[in-house]
C-alpha cells in the first residue's frame, strides 16, 4: 500500500497529470459509449448536409457534405484511434523487447546483427516506410497496425538492450546462472521485470505517436476504408475547407487532445517510475 | 576530412544493403506477382511495362538472384521507369528533390532558431511562470498533427486574412525574375515550413532547456561568474555554445521523420517536392516510383547524418574526426 501511495504521489505530482488522466478517460468514454449513443453507422446520412455546430441541437457538432453526423464520426473515430494505437504499441513493444533482450543478453555476434538491423530500420524514414507497407499490403486495420509496429519497435529495442547490458553482470543474474537457471528463464523472469519501468514510459508515448501516424495515414487515404477514423473525417472535410472548416477543425482537436493527454501521462509515469530522471 | 567522409560512407554500406533487403522483403510480402504489385492495379500498365518490370527484377529467376539484381540496379541509381510520367524514376526524384530540401532546410532552421530561443528563455527563468508557459507551448506543438495545423493555417492566413498563398511553390499567374522570384517562393514557403517545423520546435525547446540547465551547473560557468561576466554574456558565450551539441545530434536523428512530415505538408500545400511525389505515386498506384522514393530518402538520411558529424567539429573544436 505504501508503495502504491508513493507511486501515486509521484505520478500526480504535476498538475498536468490529473488533467491528462481526465482527458484520456473522456476519450476512452467516447470510445466506449459510441455504439450506445450513436447506434447508427457513422457513415450513414442522417440529416441535412453542412449544418454548422450548434445549428441543430440534435446534431451538436454539425454534419458533413453528405449529411453524416460529425459527432457520431468523432465518437466512433475514438474507438479506431485507441484500438490501433494500443494494438500497434503492444506489437512494437513485444518485438522491441524480444530483439533488445536477445541483443543485450547474448551480446557478441547476436548483438551485432540485431543492432545492424535496428539501425537500418531507424535510417529508413518511418512515415514513408509505413506508407509503402500499407499501400503494398492493401490498407486494413491489421496492416496499419503492422506498419506502425514495424517502424516503432527500434526505440524499445535500444532501450531494453541498454538495460539488459547493464543488468547482465549484476549479482542477482550471476547467481541465477550459478543455480543453473536457463537463459530464456533468466531473461523473462529475472531481468525483464527490472527493465519494465522505462519500457512503460516509452509505450505510453508510443501510443500517442501511433495515433498520430494512424490519423496521418487515414488523411492520405491509406486508412482502412471500412472504419471511420479521425484522419478520414479530416480528409473528407478538407474538400470543404474554405467554407466549412469545422469539419476539419473538430476531429483535429480530438487527435490533439488524445495525443497531448497520452504524452502528459507518459511524463507523469516517468516522474513516478524513473525518479532519478525527473526534470529532464 | 576526406578520409573521414570515405570511412563513414564505407560504414553506411551494410546499412544500405540491409535497407534494400528490407524493401525487397516488403515487396515480396505483398499479395501477387511483384510485377503486378509494382505496376499497380490501375489497369493502365501495358504488357510492355510489365515485361520490362519482370526483366528488370528478373522475376523468373530464383529469389536470391532477384535480390542481387535489385541491389545492383539500385546501387547504380537505376530505379526503373515511371510509365505515368514517362521518365526514369531517378530523374523524377532528382527533379523533385530541391523543393523538398528547401522546405526541410527552412523548417529545420526555423525550428532550431525558435526552439533555441524558447529553450534558453525557459532555462533562464527555470521554475517561473514563463518556464511553465513555454513547456505547455512545447507540449502543444508536440501533440499537434502536422497536416491538421497546415489546414488550419490555410483557413486562417490563406482564406480569412488572405496574407499568404495557400498552395504551390510559385505564383502561376505571374512570372517573376530575380529578387521578386525569391520573394514569391519565400511567401509560398512560409506556411509549409512553419507547419512542418512545429514538431521540431517542441523537441528543440525541451532539449535546449535541459542541456542549458545542465551546462549552467558546470564549473566554467561558476568561473565565468567569478570573473564578473554578465548573465547575458555567460548565457550566450559559455552556456549556449556547449548546450548546442545535443540539439545538432537530435536534428540529424530527426531527418527521417522530417521527410515523412514533408509527405503530409507537401500534400496539404501542393508543394512540388519528393513528399508530394510519394503521395502522387500512392494515388496513381505507381509502386515502383514509391519504392524508389523510399530508397532515395533513406540515402538522404545517411548523407545528412554524415554532414551532421562534420558540423560537430565546427561547433566544438575539441572534437576531432576519427580517421
Amino acid at each position: 500500500m505504501r508503495s502504491v501511495r508513493l507511486f501515486l504521489r509521484a505520478f500526480l505530482g504535476r498538475w498536468t497529470t490529473p488533467l491528462s488522466v481526465l482527458l484520456l478517460l473522456a476519450v476512452v468514454g467516447m470510445a466506449a459509449t459510441a455504439p450506445l449513443l450513436f447506434p447508427e453507422d457513422p457513415w450513414s446520412m442522417v440529416t441535412m448536409p453542412l449544418q454548422w455546430p450548434g445549428e441543430n441541437p440534435e446534431y451538436p457538432l454539425g454534419s458533413d457534405a453528405l449529411g453524416r453526423d460529425l459527432a457520431a464520426g468523432v465518437f466512433h473515430g475514438a474507438r479506431v484511434s485507441l484500438l490501433i494505437g494500443l494494438a500497434a504499441t503492444a506489437a512494437s513493444a513485444g518485438l522491441g523487447i524480444a530483439v533488445g533482450a536477445l541483443a543485450g543478453y547474448y551480446g557478441g555476434w547476436v548483438d551485432d546483427v540485431l543492432m545492424r538491423v535496428t539501425e537500418a530500420f531507424q535510417t529508413i524514414p518511418p512515415f514513408i516506410f509505413t506508407i509503402v507497407v500499407v499501400t503494398l499490403l492493401v490498407p486494413s486495420v491489421p496492416v496499419v497496425v503492422l506498419a506502425i509496429a514495424l517502424v516503432s519497435w527500434p526505440t524499445v529495442a535500444r532501450l531494453v538492450r541498454a538495460e539488459f547490458l547493464a543488468l547482465r553482470d549484476r549479482d542477482f543474474v550471476q547467481s541465477c546462472h550459478a543455480i543453473g537457471m536457463g537463459g530464456p528463464r533468466i531473461m523473462v523472469t529475472q531481468m525483464l521485470p527490472n527493465t519494465l519501468a522505462p519500457v512503460i514510459v516509452t509505450t505510453s508515448i508510443g501510443v500517442a505517436t501511433a495515433i498520430l501516424t494512424e490519423s496521418s495515414l487515414a488523411f492520405l487515404g491509406l486508412g482502412d476504408p471500412n472504419v471511420m477514423s479521425w484522419g478520414t473525417i479530416i480528409a473528407s472535410g478538407r474538400e470543404m475547407l474554405r467554407t466549412n472548416w469545422y469539419l476539419t477543425a473538430i476531429p483535429g482537436v480530438a487527435i490533439l487532445v488524445t495525443v497531448l493527454a497520452l504524452n502528459l501521462i507518459g511524463e507523469g509515469l516517468n516522474d513516478a517510475l524513473n525518479p532519478r530522471l525527473r526534470n529532464r | 576530412m576526406g578520409r573521414f567522409v570515405l570511412r563513414r560512407l564505407a560504414q553506411a554500406v551494410p546499412t544500405v544493403l540491409l535497407i534494400l533487403v528490407i524493401n525487397f522483403t516488403v515487396l515480396h510480402a505483398a499479395p501477387g506477382d511483384a510485377a503486378d504489385v509494382l505496376a499497380g492495379e490501375a489497369g493502365s500498365a501495358t504488357p510492355e511495362y510489365l515485361a520490362a518490370l519482370r526483366e528488370r527484377y528478373g522475376l523468373d529467376q530464383p529469389l536470391p538472384v532477384q535480390l542481387g539484381r535489385y541491389v545492383l540496379n539500385t546501387l547504380r541509381f537505376d530505379l526503373g521507369f515511371s510509365p505515368r510520367y514517362g521518365v526514369p524514376v531517378a530523374a523524377l526524384i532528382l527533379g523533385r528533390l530541391p523543393a523538398t530540401l528547401l522546405l526541410m532546410a527552412a523548417s529545420l532552421t526555423l525550428a532550431f532558431v525558435v526552439g533555441v530561443a524558447l529553450g534558453v528563455t525557459a532555462a533562464r527563468n527555470v521554475g517561473r511562470p514563463m518556464d511553465g508557459m513555454i513547456s505547455v507551448l512545447a507540449l502543444l506543438c508536440y501533440a499537434t498533427p502536422t497536416f491538421w495545423i497546415g489546414l488550419m493555417m490555410i483557413v486562417l492566413f490563406g482564406v480569412r486574412l488572405q496574407w499568404l498563398p495557400t498552395g504551390g511553390m510559385t505564383d502561376l499567374s505571374a512570372t517573376h525574375a530575380g529578387l521578386a522570384a525569391v520573394w514569391d517562393v519565400a511567401r509560398h514557403a512560409v506556411m509549409p515550413a512553419a507547419a512542418l517545423s512545429l514538431f521540431y520546435v517542441a523537441i528543440a525547446t525541451r532539449l535546449m532547456r535541459a542541456s542549458m540547465l545542465e551546462a549552467y551547473g558546470a564549473d566554467w560557468v561558476r568561473t565565468a561568474r567569478a570573473k564578473g561576466l554578465g548573465e547575458g554574456r555567460i548565457a550566450t558565450r559559455h552556456v549556449l555554445r556547449n548546450a548546442l551539441l545535443p540539439i545538432v545530434t537530435v536534428t540529424g536523428l530527426q531527418v527521417g521523420s522530417v521527410l515523412g512530415g514533408a509527405v503530409l505538408v507537401e500534400t496539404v500545400f501542393a508543394w512540388p517536392g519528393l513528399g508530394r511525389l510519394a503521395y502522387e505515386a500512392v494515388f496513381q498506384r505507381d509502386f515502383n516510383l514509391l519504392m524508389g522514393i523510399l530508397v532515395a530518402s533513406s540515402l538522404l538520411v545517411i548523407i545528412v547524418n554524415i554532414a551532421v558529424d562534420l558540423l560537430y567539429t565546427v561547433i566544438d573544436p575539441r572534437i576531432e574526426l576519427p580517421t
